[in-house]
């Protein structure tokens, strides 16, 4: 299958992109110009290079109005994390994403998403290709009932990888920090593993397609706390050559992995959630700008 | 979900360290007192009561740290737990100025007054309001006030550098007197600590409500 036009531009100019070139951003403070005005300075997008440009981004589940007037910057090799009470639209924007939300029935997505550039809302862009480029790991750990190589390995066959599938297993269960755990058990049932492994598992399959952008929707929340500790540690490595996405309920978790924060709220259970504050990490969780992060995070919300 | 068991454990905490500053006021003016009315027991009291401001300075930290490790405190309830921290520390150390006072008032309590007391007790007032001020401003979260009162810090510099500048001709006129001299410019130093100290929990109040570290008191002198 051919990518788009436009993508296939994008990807390539990926190629170029070296982790020196990008480390370098100053955090901003100029504020955006935001679609809801009265937003005002407390959303403030980073300077850095950024890998995702949301403008004005809306989602409706048929009739009802799960998300809107969403728009911010995401830097490239950065953690953003997003959180927020429950129904208040962090999954759904994070699916906006990948164009996930398609395979939801009635879901409409307005606004534009930009990935380097390039709306992946635009007609001509492929969904698959948007989801080899930006991968997802879930809130469950969900590997195939299949041999931990062929996990690894099946999404890269059919994403027409091309190399030596065993290094290929191997680099990716490497950068996925699960490498010395099961060297020697490879052809070992992915489902005999224990649930933290699973997830690094998840992060291997979702790694060997060699995407640009990893989604993280609470990938922890079904871990313990050593395997959560495990997969922090893996996401902050990882920073350093993927940009990473992540919803969380856990709070601690958010600040302990994130470089930015946004927050959002919902007017109610899943109506109309909107962004209320984004900025760096530091500054959301010691000194929030709008009283409802403040509420939040200081555990005073509801 | 308001969190009330932590919200409590909060305000107390703070009150504990409000009732430490009550306690160092008290041990100001009674070592100023113990000093100008040569009162060898209140000076002796004085130096007991900061063992009590020492031990209670212990306890508020080992309530922030538990606090921290609990409960995981953010945004303006961490500003205020780091708050209580250096505020206590600040008053404890205060304390011990108010202790340095009450010795000196000792050592001196045989000896005949050098001069009549004037600025020693006009510094001594300046600092004890700008610590009362500073309490006050903590409690209301008054900025205004906060900055106020960091600029009253030059006033006591000034009566430092004064009583300072007094006492060293005293020594240099009649060398008999350098010993006596040199307590008092002990004393006035006990107090220009002090005062400064008052601006740190001052610099506390600014980072409390305004999220920002500062070293607001930059003096003249």
């Amino acid at each position: 299958m051919e990518p788009p036009q436009s993508l296939a531009r994008t990807i390539s100019s990926l190629e170029h992109m070296t982790s020196e070139t990008t480390r370098q951003g100053i955090l901003g403070t100029s504020a955006e110009p935001a679609a809801a005005g009265q937003q005002g300075e407390a959303i403030r997008s980073p300077s850095e290079e950024t890998v995702f440009s949301l403008r004005d981004v809306g989602v409706t589940y048929g009739p009802k109005r799960a998300i809107s007037g969403i728009t911010l910057n995401m830097p490239l090799q950065r953690v953003t994390a997003l959180i927020g009470p429950s129904g208040c639209g962090k999954s759904t924007l994070l699916r906006c994403l990948n164009r996930m939300n398609d395979l939801i029935p009635n879901a409409r997505v307005s606004g534009t998403v930009e990935y380097h550039g390039t709306n992946i809302y635009d007609r001509n862009v492929d969904a698959v290709e948007v989801r080899r480029r930006i991968g997802m790991v879930f809130q469950k750990p969900n590997p195939f009932p299949k041999t931990i190589t062929d996990n690894v390995a099946f999404g890269a066959r059919i994403n027409g990888i091309k190399g030596n599938m065993d290094e290929i297993v191997e680099r990716s269960l490497r950068q996925a920090a699960l490498w010395d755990e099961v060297k020697d058990d490879l052809k070992k049932s992915a489902l005999a593993l224990s649930g933290g492994q699973q997830q690094r598992l998840c992060i291997a399959r979702a790694l060997a397609v060699q995407p640009d952008v990893i989604l993280m929707d609470e990938p922890c929340s079904s871990l313990d706390p050593i395997a959560t500790l495990k997969i922090e540690d893996l996401i902050r490595e990882l920073c350093q050559n993927y940009t990473i996405i992540i919803v969380t309920h856990n709070m601690q978790q958010a600040a302990r992995v994130s470089d930015y924060t946004a927050f959002m709220l919902a007017a109610e259970h899943g109506l109309n959630g909107r962004l209320i504050e984004y900025g760096p990490t530091t500054e959301i969780f010691t000194h929030p700008r709008d009283r409802r992060t403040e509420d939040y995070i200081t555990g005073r919300f509801g | 979900m308001t969190r009330s068991g932590f919200e409590r454990q909060l305000a107390e905490v703070q009150e504990d360290m409000l009732v430490m500053a009550g306690m160092v006021e008290t041990s100001i003016i009674q070592s100023i007192e113990a000093l100008r009315l040569r009162d060898v027991a209140l000076a002796r009291r004085t130096i007991e009561n900061d063992a009590e401001i020492d031990r209670r300075r212990y306890e508020v930290e080992e309530r922030c740290i538990e606090l921290i490790s609990l409960q995981a405190p953010l945004a303006s309830d961490l500003r205020t737990i780091i708050s209580v921290l250096h505020i206590s520390v600040d008053l404890e150390r205060m304390g011990d100025h108010a202790e340095g006072i009450a010795k000196i008032a000792l050592m001196l309590a045989d000896e005949p007054p050098l001069k009549p007391y004037i600025d020693i007790p006009r510094m001594a007032e300046v600092a004890i309001d700008m610590l009362h001020g500073s309490v006050e401003a903590y409690k209301m979260r008054d900025t205004k006030r906060a900055r106020e009162i960091i600029d009253m810090d030059d006033v006591v510099d000034g009566l430092y550098e004064q009583v300072y500048h007094e006492l060293l001709l005293f020594m240099i006129d009649d060398p008999t007197l350098t010993q006596r001299a040199t307590y008092m410019i002990w004393v006035a130093h006990n107090l220009e600590r002090i005062a400064d100290r008052t601006t740190n929990i001052c610099e506390r109040v600014v980072y409390l409500v305004e999220g920002r570290l500062h070293d607001l008191n930059v003096s003249k002198y």
